[in-house]
């Protein structure tokens, strides 16, 4: 028997939805969850077998990292972590049932973003 | 250990007859993390700048390689129920996904212990 065409709900983002901020902030926080669970965990422990492993392994550790290689995978874990710290707040308010009306959700959001700016800055500048 | 409250538990189940556990975790791992992250961004700055002396002495202190433990496996923790939901959600070859669950959970155990193995060694001065 063949399956009964249902209407499909349309993907949010495409060409049905206009974009809008809190889409595109939903698949960046998942975008910048996946950077830190593939990049910035490992790099945190290849910091942690440095340290423990002597002084040798740990000079090649701050070699890799003064590198302009090391700086951009810094930039990209600073700037994840801002985002995904922030945000993360951002729906942990959400689950407590407030701030939920369109207007909340859209100056929380850009707080998030001004705040991801300012902390990636302030971060990045600390620790070059 | 369980994140679970005992409510939770008892009234949790819904279609998918594990309830809110998920959720749960997310959430609780992701409270932990707020603090814990925030000490090792801060630390990480302290330490910037200095070598490799400091770095193991910073391990091998019993309040900080304690902190490190925790925040290890509710880092690795929290990132495996995360990309648990992002396989869900993106891969629909079932046969695929399986496997990329099964990789994603191994490698979240394998990372919590690659980590903590270090900081104890250090801490413990083996």
């Amino acid at each position: 028997m063949k399956a009964k065409q249902r209407p499909l709900s349309p993907f949010m983002i495409g060409p049905y939805y206009r974009p809008q901020l809190n889409s595109i902030m939903s698949i960046t926080h998942r975008a910048t969850g996946v950077f830190l669970s593939v990049v910035s965990a490992p790099l945190l422990l290849w910091w942690i077998s440095a340290v423990s492993n002597g002084p040798e392994t740990y000079a090649a550790f701050l070699v890799f990292m003064g590198g302009w290689i090391g700086e951009l995978t810094l930039l990209g874990c600073l700037f994840s972590l801002s985002f995904h710290s922030l945000n993360g707040v951002r729906h942990l308010i959400w689950d407590t049932g407030r701030a939920l009306d369109l207007r909340s959700a859209d100056v929380l959001g850009w707080v998030v973003l001004a705040g991801t700016v300012v902390s990636t800055a302030i971060l990045m500048g600390l620790l070059l | 250990m369980s994140l679970v409250n005992p409510l939770a538990r008892a009234r949790g189940h819904g279609s998918a007859k594990e309830g809110v556990h998920h959720w749960y975790a997310q959430r609780a791992s992701a409270i932990l993390l707020v603090f814990l992250v925030g000490w090792l961004v801060y630390s990480m700055f302290r330490l910037a700048g200095t070598g490799h002396a400091e770095a193991v002495e910073f391990v091998s202190n019993p309040i900080n390689a304690a902190l490190l433990v925790v925040l290890l496996v509710s880092l690795f923790y929290h990132a495996m129920l995360g990309l648990q939901v992002v396989i869900e959600d993106y891969v629909h070859q079932p046969a695929v996904g399986v496997v990329l669950l099964l990789l994603t959970r191994a490698g979240a155990y394998i990372g919590m212990a690659i980590g903590i193995i270090p900081v104890l060694k250090l801490a413990i001065g083996a």
